[in-house]
């Protein structure tokens, strides 16, 4: 038994922290690395379906966003609860869809104009007037590649 | 206090104590700033648009599948009421045609699906029912690989996915919309 006893006085363990910032190091560079920083903020609620036939999107040097559904609440003042096309961080009028893609395809190589493609965020709720409106302006437009936007659905 | 020796001072250490701290912080920007996006989608492709009326065309009706749906968000498959959930395997039954049945189609490279909505559908129904109708095309055309090659569609060559995707083409039609429901 004294053998137990006599270790009591000198016993101050510590944990060793030195490795701790190589753990937060690790953390970080995984965050880094999947992190995307939101170009636009979001105006719109965006709750997009969920779907099981997806495709990827490529590039995201060649994709162009916009975002459709009931404005957040508080734009809800100014611009009413129906819902309303984002372009980039604006609000938007199908009208300004052609000058929003001229935009968008000019900062693209001309090579690369071809494979632009559009992804429509679209909130599960909206109806279908206002997607329709989009489309047919895209097809005017000439940008015939487009993406709905939807989450991975498992059945 | 003793004068230390010269040789004790050399050892210069940089307290790296604090290093965790400010990782720390570098961490909680990212974790706040981190959206881990949805990248994926439906992909479709639309047709150009023309100012023209599309051209009368004459098809035989046994090819074509035509699905409506209304502003209920309620579907009329060929001019019954249907549930979503049976639309994928009638949608394959169509197109292949097994039984060689008189009101399918004749071949899957003359099948087209005709599909109209109203302006009052939801966006969610539409995007369930064109994810239906691409996923009856993708599965069929896994069993055409894996009847033909032994290998699933994916990983076969393009020559070969070519082939297959001829053979069974994907054509569905978008009408323009119905004007009947109210929009929200």
């Amino acid at each position: 038994m004294a053998k137990f006893t006599k270790k009591r006085g000198k016993a101050n363990p510590e944990v060793s922290t030195a490795s701790l910032p190589d753990i937060i190091f690790m953390l970080l560079f995984f965050f880094m690395v999947v992190t995307v920083l939101r170009d636009a903020e979001l105006k719109v609620s965006n709750n997009v379906p969920s779907a099981t036939e997806l495709t990827k999107l490529e590039k995201k040097s060649l994709v162009n966003f916009m975002y459709m559904g009931k404005p957040m609440i508080n734009y809800q003042s100014t611009y009413g609860t129906k819902p309303r096309l984002q372009l980039g961080d604006k609000f938007a009028n199908i009208s300004d869809i052609p000058l929003f893609l001229e935009k968008h395809r000019s900062t693209v190589q001309e090579v690369q104009r071809p494979g632009i493609s559009t992804s429509l965020r679209v909130d599960g709720d909206v109806t279908m007037g206002i997607v329709s409106d989009v489309k047919t302006q895209l097809r005017k437009s000439g940008q015939l590649k487009v993406n709905y936007s939807a989450k991975k659905r498992v059945d | 206090m003793p004068k230390k020796r010269a040789k004790d001072r050399m050892k210069p250490e940089v307290n790296a104590g604090s290093m965790a701290d400010i990782a720390f912080l570098l961490l909680i920007f990212f974790l706040v700033t981190t959206t881990i996006d949805v990248d994926k989608g439906v992909y479709v492709k639309l047709p150009p648009w023309s100012n023209e009326p599309p051209p009368e065309m004459r098809l035989n009706s046994r090819n074509v599948y035509s699905i409506l749906v209304n502003a209920n968000n309620e579907l009329l498959v060929r001019g019954e009421p249907k549930d979503i959930k049976n639309l994928r395997e009638d949608t394959k039954e169509f197109i292949m045609n097994p039984r060689r049945l008189e009101n399918m189609s004749q071949d899957p490279t003359k099948a087209i699906i005709s599909f109209k909505n109203d302006r009052g559908t939801n966006y969610k129904t539409y995007l369930a029912i064109y994810n239906e109708l691409k996923a009856a095309y993708n599965e069929l055309r896994e069993e055409e690989a894996q009847k033909k090659y032994g290998k699933s569609f994916e990983f076969l060559d393009k020559v070969d996915q070519k082939e297959i995707r001829s053979r069974i083409p994907l054509v569905i039609s978008e009408a323009e919309p119905t004007n009947f429901g109210e929009e929200n």
